[in-house]
């Protein structure tokens, strides 16, 4: 341990672990702090993404695939089922042995990690951030920094620090609880299963993503605006009752996706946010483990840059980037979330109807959408440009 | 005031990302509502996906 590193990165999430490997192999030098004991652990995440947006980042290996898969199954409240088959296969991962990858690839790079480190406050020189302060096994702490890269998630107060408005709108917020169960013997292996209806899951979808061996990863989030009302758990509970009464559940956990577009600005003097953490989850569909990734790799890119370049400066490009990249997506994303956020389940069965009555080749993500928003015409547009190829 | 069970907290987070006034102190397996900054605005208590964030009307702050 030094008392000065080139970068500090606050959590070793996807986001925090690809940006100190991103930077660390530019040879400057890296600290990951992480708060928990564990990368990786716990799980608070459904474990489903695209196969390709993944392979940018990390070569698949089987020891964290537990299964791959190329269906989508949209059940519609009345029970109706739509089946798609996608080009674009995906995985449903053990995440926590790919977190564990990811960090040991950032190690591998150079990058130092500490575990149980938990960042309670920066250090400031006029407005630049300069480090962290941190408490280690009861002891309070400092390191110096030339760039900060907060990757501290959901929960992130980092970027508040700095100055940034970082808090999400609860109506954004989606509330989440999820099993990892066995003994769940109907469902197949190579399909992600979506359930709708404001008895499931309001504001919201319920997930049943196979993860090999009977076993699978059920979640669901649902809008804080619906929370008040009714809790995610009660809302998962009753759905096991009724559908899974014989599954065991082998771990269960809560936690948040912040579906909203990124942050207005993610990068100030000394600091740059990445991951959940400067909400780069895909409004949308609520995953965040590829577009966090895609942000941490862009954040540790550039921060790596400015300090060989000696140009404190350059990270700010990272916002331009990151828009460039993702972020204009993702503000068609949010378009159609927006969209589709206060369907009623009339309105759900009316599009499963409509959509079974789409010759099956020509079922795609695309066709669905433009079925489900045909009333809408000015997202049909949006619709278009991220489903439509 | 808001009162957090810490004894069947999930310590997710969930809570911390909607809290306007960064008034909720987060680690590993500790969280606490830091008093002077909660405005008790309920918000947390509505986004806690497992109920353990409670609004104990009898203890208002002044």
């Amino acid at each position: 341990m030094k008392s000065e590193y080139d970068i500090v990165v606050v959590g070793a999430g996807p986001a925090g672990s690809v940006a100190a490997k991103y930077a660390a192999s530019q040879g400057v030098s890296v600290l990951v702090l992480e708060k928990d004991r564990d990368v990786g652990y716990p799980v608070r995440c459904g474990e489903a993404v695209s196969k390709d947006r993944l392979a940018e980042f990390v070569e698949p290996d089987k020891k964290w695939i537990c299964a791959e898969v190329d269906k989508f199954s949209f059940i519609a409240p009345n029970g109706n089922e739509v089946v798609l088959k996608f080009d674009q296969q995906g995985y449903v991962l053990e995440r926590r042995i790919f977190d564990y990858e990811l960090a040991k690839q950032a190690s591998e790079a150079g990058a130092e990690i500490l575990t149980r480190a938990y960042v309670n406050g920066l250090l400031f020189n006029n407005d630049k951030v300069t480090g962290v302060k941190y408490e280690y096994r009861g002891e309070q702490k400092e390191v110096n920094a030339k760039i900060v890269i907060a990757a501290d998630g959901v929960e992130s107060r980092v970027g508040r620090w700095a100055g940034l408005k970082t808090h999400v709108d609860f109506r954004d917020m989606e509330c989440c609880v999820q099993y990892t169960v066995s003994n769940i013997k109907d469902i197949n292996n190579e399909t992600c299963y979506f359930y709708f209806g404001k008895n499931v899951a309001p504001s919201g979808y319920l997930w049943i993503f196979p993860k090999g061996n009977n076993t699978a990863n059920i979640g669901l989030g649902i809008s804080g605006l619906e929370g008040k009302k009714k809790s995610a758990l009660s809302f998962l509970n009753e759905f096991m009752a009724e559908h899974y009464p014989d599954a065991s559940v082998l771990t269960s956990i809560a936690g948040g996706v912040p579906c909203s577009i990124t942050l207005e600005k993610i990068s100030v003097q000394g600091i740059m946010l990445a991951g959940d953490a400067a909400r780069q989850v895909n409004p949308l569909s609520g995953g965040g483990i590829a577009s966090g990734m895609l942000g941490g790799s862009i954040a540790g890119r550039i921060a790596g840059e400015s300090i060989k370049m000696n140009k404190p400066e350059h990270i700010f490009n990272y916002d331009s980037e990151w828009q460039d990249r993702y972020g204009k997506k993702h503000e068609i994303y949010d378009r159609i979330k927006n969209g589709i956020y206060d369907f009623t389940d009339e309105k759900f069965n009316s599009i499963a109807d409509s959509f079974l009555k789409v010759p099956s080749d020509k079922r795609t993500l695309g066709k669905l959408f433009t079925t489900a928003l045909i009333n809408k015409p000015s997202l049909l547009i949006d619709v278009a440009k991220v489903f439509i190829k | 005031m808001i009162e957090i069970l810490p004894d069947k907290c999930d310590f997710c987070g969930c809570c911390v990302g909607v809290c306007p006034e960064d008034a909720i102190e987060l680690k590993e397996a500790a969280i606490r509502i830091i008093d002077p900054l909660c405005t008790n605005c309920s918000k947390c208590v509505w986004a806690c996906p497992i109920e353990v964030i409670l609004f104990n009307k009898n203890g208002v702050k002044l």
